[in-house]
């Protein structure tokens, strides 16, 4: 029943994984995983909790090295790449992390300016219209001022996402966007994602273990399961599937129906 | 065949740790490399190395001056009840300032600097490490070694020796007041000996040690932050680490650096 991708060339797929593996000291977390994005797709990534959606994630921008395996984005191979290679990539793809991971010595207004001011910006009028612009598209005006530590974790999240897009990546990656939050934020969050897809044409890969999050944002649909890609199609063809492993995930059953 | 097995046993008890201490020297060197490589390479971001200045120079001079002041005020004491019995207490001064000078105030500052500096860094960075701040710099392509080890190791660099001289000043100072005030020592004879017998070279001695000492402070306590992992306890025995190893390493470089200082800067008057 695995439907798994077809080996293609790396031309064209905005970011492509071939044969990826990494174990964590003597687990192996990823087994052979084969993956392709094309670019202005958003791709869904589900799997079980611990299933290690997120140390894949951190693979697509160099933040862990494979043990094995090939990493292509927009044509460049980054396996093997050193930090310092790894920043031009860096500079075309976003990500937000589960955590948000904001700097929190600094302000709201001070993280998301961040990328810009490292990338050399000094003109503050310029800086502070780009920042009004991108907290306009994550809907948090007028929040410039506050410290990290006075959100919460839905804003954490979005100003995250608003530091991550801010110097127009390409292609933003999402760790778990939805987790941790109540539906009705989870619900603007997956319209933030699919508004930022539609208006920027960014390329998007979500990583998640929400199902309605995923079926929302999502043009396509892979399952992790077991360290491999073992499901790869659009959201109707998920429903439809009706393979034990995936029944079982979408319908949130701990044993087996079949069992 | 026992003889043999026992000789195994040995290397394999011992190896462990030996890889792991050269592993770790290891890396110490990597990251030092990193950093000048990065210093010489990459535009130095001014606000973060200014701050750091004052983060470490500026604000830890209190702690330094009391250090040096205590410590020159109870050497003289000590100096002058011993000296006072064969009639030479105005000699006080001399091998006080001495003292001072090449092993007291570079080493009792490092101590203080790495209790004060070296464990809010590896504490710092540790927590940046385990709430994935690390992990965004990099994300957004920053290189963390320019962004956070850098402005640091530079800061050290200038303070330590700075601090280190200022700790050699108030040390005599304090020196000086107890001797004439709690010691009857006539001032002038202290001041005289002490200037006869101390040399410039005793105060770059002090100086040079002190920014050796910087040095090995900050690569520790940035390694330390940087590798940190597992949480609040993992930051907490991060930062408890830094401080151990970084005494550790200046109580103990200090002697090698005393020996081959001396042959550059012998001690005594010639």
């Amino acid at each position: 029943m695995a439907i798994v991708p077809q080996r293609a060339t790396n031309n064209g797929a905005m970011i492509a994984v071939r044969d990826l593996r990494k174990a964590i000291g003597e687990e192996e977390i990823l087994r052979g995983v084969e993956l392709e994005v094309a670019v202005g797709e958003t791709l869904v990534i589900i799997g079980r909790s611990g299933g290690g959606k997120s140390v894949l994630l951190k693979h697509l921008i160099g933040l862990m090295q494979p043990d094995a395996g090939e990493i292509w984005v927009s044509g460049k191979n980054i396996t093997g790449m050193s930090e310092r290679q790894l920043t031009a990539i860096r500079q075309k793809v976003g990500i937000l992390f589960q955590s948000g991971a904001l700097f929190d010595s600094m302000t709201v207004e001070e993280n998301i300016a961040f990328p810009l001011r490292e990338a050399g910006m000094r003109d503050v009028k310029t800086m502070r219209a780009r920042v009004n612009e991108v907290l306009e598209v994550v809907e948090l005006e007028g929040e410039n001022a506050k410290m990290p530590e006075s959100l919460s974790g839905g804003m954490r999240k979005r100003v995250g996402l608003a530091r991550a897009i801010i110097r127009q990546p390409s292609c933003v990656l999402y760790d778990e966007p939805t987790s941790g939050l109540d539906p009705v934020v989870s619900d603007s969050i997956n319209r933030l994602i699919r508004r930022l897809q539609e208006r920027f044409q960014m390329t998007s890969i979500v990583v998640t273990h929400d199902m309605k999050s995923a079926v929302h944002v999502g043009d396509r649909i892979a399952y992790l399961h077991e360290g491999r890609i073992y499901f790869h199609g659009t959201p109707a063809e998920l429903k439809k599937c009706d393979d034990p492993i995936i029944q079982d995930f979408l319908l949130g059953r701990s044993e087996s129906a079949t069992n | 065949m026992a003889g043999a097995k026992m000789i195994a046993r040995f290397f394999i008890a011992i190896g462990a740790p030996l890889v792991a201490f050269v592993r770790y020297l290891g890396e110490l060197v990597l990251l030092a490399g990193d950093t000048f490589r990065s210093v010489f390479t990459h535009r130095l971001r001014w606000r973060l190395f200014l701050q750091q200045i004052v983060e470490i120079g500026l604000l830890s001079q209190v702690v330094v001056m009391v250090t040096g002041g205590f410590t020159g005020a109870v050497f003289a004491a000590q100096t002058y009840f011993q000296f006072n019995k064969i009639g030479m207490g105005s000699a006080t001064g001399a091998v006080v300032a001495v003292a001072i000078c090449r092993e007291l105030a570079p080493v009792l500052s490092a101590l203080m600097v790495s209790g004060r500096v070296g464990a809010a860094m590896s504490a710092e960075i540790g927590t940046m490490k385990v709430t994935e701040q690390i992990d965004a710099l990099r994300a957004l392509a920053v290189y963390p070694v320019d962004y956070l080890v850098v402005p640091r190791a530079l800061a050290m660099m200038i303070s330590m020796p700075l601090l280190t001289a200022e700790c050699i000043g108030f040390g005599i100072i304090a020196s000086y007041l107890v001797a004439i005030v709690f010691l009857d020592i006539n001032g002038t004879y202290y001041v005289a000996n002490m200037v006869q017998w101390t040399r410039m070279r005793d105060l770059i001695m002090g100086v040079s040690k002190a920014f050796v000492f910087g040095i090995l402070i900050v690569f520790i306590s940035c390694h330390k932050g940087l590798t940190t992992r597992e949480g609040a306890v993992g930051v907490g025995r991060a930062t408890t680490e830094a401080v151990v190893i970084s005494s550790l390493a200046v109580l103990i470089s200090n002697f090698f650096l005393t020996m081959a200082l001396n042959i550059v800067y012998p001690a005594g008057y010639q």
